[in-house]
């Protein structure tokens, strides 16, 4: 079968950051056989088409439960599917369900042959997540900012404090109430909304 | 301390014991600190119980049945000491199906046999005409909705594998798939049915309980091993689900229980759409047609939370029936221990519970007797077993 040259696979994802993460990795990898479905619309129909070795999908997907359908004794399904996972794999799968993504292997690739795909497919969505939980730490932190800049105006306004005073306010009163600083200028900036 | 457990839903009405249970405070009460944890997909609540990441989930009632199996996928031994709900489903046609079925239809629409024989009729006529197979969705290999569309349409004459296309679709794209022609008709839990008549695109032309009387149909699952190392942890949660199956129940408590699923982090949907379910109140026809069942969905009534091994075992009959897996005596007996009245019953304090009726009551065929599974499959000519 082809799969003995380079496994053809497919990324069902409806990520394309994520997609071409993997992607990426599989090609730098020398898997040269990937092709990646975003739209979920007859999402059997283009996977029969593409006939595949290996389909990885993200766990975020409900279509996921599409794929279960190859499982089942049908005259479209062309080639078996099996799990790579088996009894024996209880880690493997532990590993891919934390990383948020799940294998499909067509009968007849070797064990060995897909160990390295699937460990490159945990490290990127793993990497990807990582990346993830980085943007939207940093966009928090920016919503932070803007709100301690608003309640530092208010103040500034209201008390006729300058801006480090109106700061040191702000960090005084957090400390004091166990609290972040930055909750403290949202109760400023909702106390002025409803005082206005 | 509060004992901690994450629990996997999938967002539908059926789910409704389990949801009240935490957000109306049964289970704090029993001094439990339960996680929702909404999915996305049966396959991800089946791996995350299988692997630990859940201690429990709201599971359909052949997955349980086949993870205890090793069918489709990696066997692990569940138990379902809880039924979070009896019937539920309801089988949902285009508008241009329903008309073909009503135009060749003897009878009353409301009499599965007729629709059956009548969606035969359209088949055959489809066939001689060259027109594209009838598409039929529904939620997962093993779902409770595979089953029922078939046993329904082959009643009829309708060969599920060979005359018809059935395809799986996550719940909430069938209104979608449905409306853009991708499917003709699907058979789906509340609220996607209703929502599909709302938005006027489907009729409903079944009730499940049309078709079976009683059907289980979601479990509280938890893995076998886990439920004999936390008898008491699971014998407080049966209690919670259970009180909350009894607060719904209550019609003084429908309005207040379909408030609080609508939440976005529970079901995300309207709070009136999940009343109806829960009422059996249906708008079952885009022109404003209602209909009333007092079996539409059961969540504790008529003992519907005690679990029924006569369930599991007509369950385990479809898989055999339609080439899911063989018949073996061995695995008839590990499929009815899935479900386990016994746990229902300790936790409860009712020793020897008298079960209630365990009749299946479907509407073509003989009676169900679990004691004898081939005797029962023959009388159907339609399916993949043979004797």
């Amino acid at each position: 079968m082809s799969a003995e040259s380079s496994p053809k696979i497919v990324i069902v994802d409806e990520s394309p950051i994520r997609a071409a993460i993997l992607e990426e990795g599989l090609r730098e990898a020398g898997f040269t056989g990937v092709v990646h479905i975003s739209e979920m619309q007859s999402l059997l129909a283009r996977i029969y088409a593409l006939d595949p070795d290996v389909i990885l999908i993200d766990l975020e997907n409900p279509s996921r439960d599409v794929l279960e359908q190859m499982f089942q004794v049908s005259r479209a399904v062309r080639r078996p599917i099996a799990m790579f996972v088996d009894q024996s794999d209880a880690a493997s799968i532990q590993a891919s369900v934390d990383a948020g993504v799940s294998a499909y292997i067509v009968d007849g690739l070797k064990k060995e042959r897909i160990k390295p795909i699937l460990d490159l497919c945990i490290s990127r969505f793993n990497a990807f997540s990582k990346l993830q939980d980085e943007l939207d730490r940093t966009k928090s932190a920016l919503e932070e900012r803007k709100v301690i800049d608003r309640a530092k105006g208010i103040l500034m306004k209201v008390k006729g404090l300058t801006e480090d005073e109106a700061y040191v306010l702000m960090r005084s009163t957090a400390m004091r109430e166990k609290k972040k600083i930055g909750e403290i200028a949202q109760s400023i900036l909702t106390a002025s909304e409803l005082l206005k | 301390m509060k004992t901690p457990l994450h629990i996997g839903f999938i967002p539908l009405v059926d789910a409704a014991a389990l949801i009240i249970a935490v957000d109306k405070g049964f289970t704090a009460a029993e001094g439990l600190d339960v996680t929702l944890v909404r999915e996305v997909s049966w396959s991800n609540v089946r791996d995350k119980l299988n692997i630990g990441l859940f201690d429990a989930a709201h599971l359909l009632a052949p997955v349980a049945i086949a993870s205890s199996l090793g069918l489709g996928h990696v066997k692990v031994p569940i138990a379902a000491p809880f039924n979070l709900g009896l019937n539920g489903n309801a089988i949902t046609v285009s508008p241009a199906l329903h008309a073909a079925i009503m135009s060749e239809i003897e009878g009353d629409a409301v009499d599965p046999m007729a629709t059956a024989l009548a969606l035969a009729r359209v088949v055959a006529a489809r066939r001689k005409s060259g027109a594209e197979p009838l598409t039929f969705g529904m939620t997962f290999p093993f779902s409770t909705h595979n089953y029922q569309l078939r046993f329904w349409m082959a009643a009829g004459g309708v060969d599920p594998d060979e005359d018809v296309r059935l395809v799986v679709l996550p719940p909430p794209y069938m209104v979608d798939s449905l409306a853009n022609g991708h499917v003709d008709a699907f058979c789906v839990g509340a609220p996607w049915n209703s929502v599909a008549v709302d938005l006027g695109v489907g009729h409903i032309l079944h009730f499940v309980s049309d078709i079976l009387v009683r059907a289980a149909e979601k479990v509280l699952a938890v893995r076998q091993k886990w439920s004999e190392k936390n008898p008491e942890v699971l014998a407080a949660l049966i209690r919670a689900a259970a009180h909350a199956a009894e607060y719904i129940e209550d019609p003084g408590n429908r309005a207040e229980a379909a408030h609080v699923l609508a939440r976005p982090e529970r079901l995300g949907v309207g709070a009136e759409v999940i009343q109806r379910t829960l009422d059996g109140r249906l708008k079952v026809s885009p022109d404003g047609a209602r209909r009333e069942s007092s079996r539409y969905l059961l969540v504790g009534r008529e003992g519907a939370g005690r679990p029924d091994p006569a369930q599991a075992a007509w369950l385990y009959a479809q898989m055999v029936r339609w080439g899911q897996t063989e018949m073996r005596p061995d695995a008839l007996r590990t499929a009815m221990a899935v479900f386990r009245p016994d746990l229902y019953d300790d936790a409860m304090g009712r020793p020897g519970a008298t079960s209630a009726s365990s009749a299946i009551g479907a509407f073509a065929g003989p009676a169900f007797d679990p004691g004898d599974i081939a005797g029962h499959l023959s009388a159907f000519t339609i399916g993949h077993w043979k004797p």
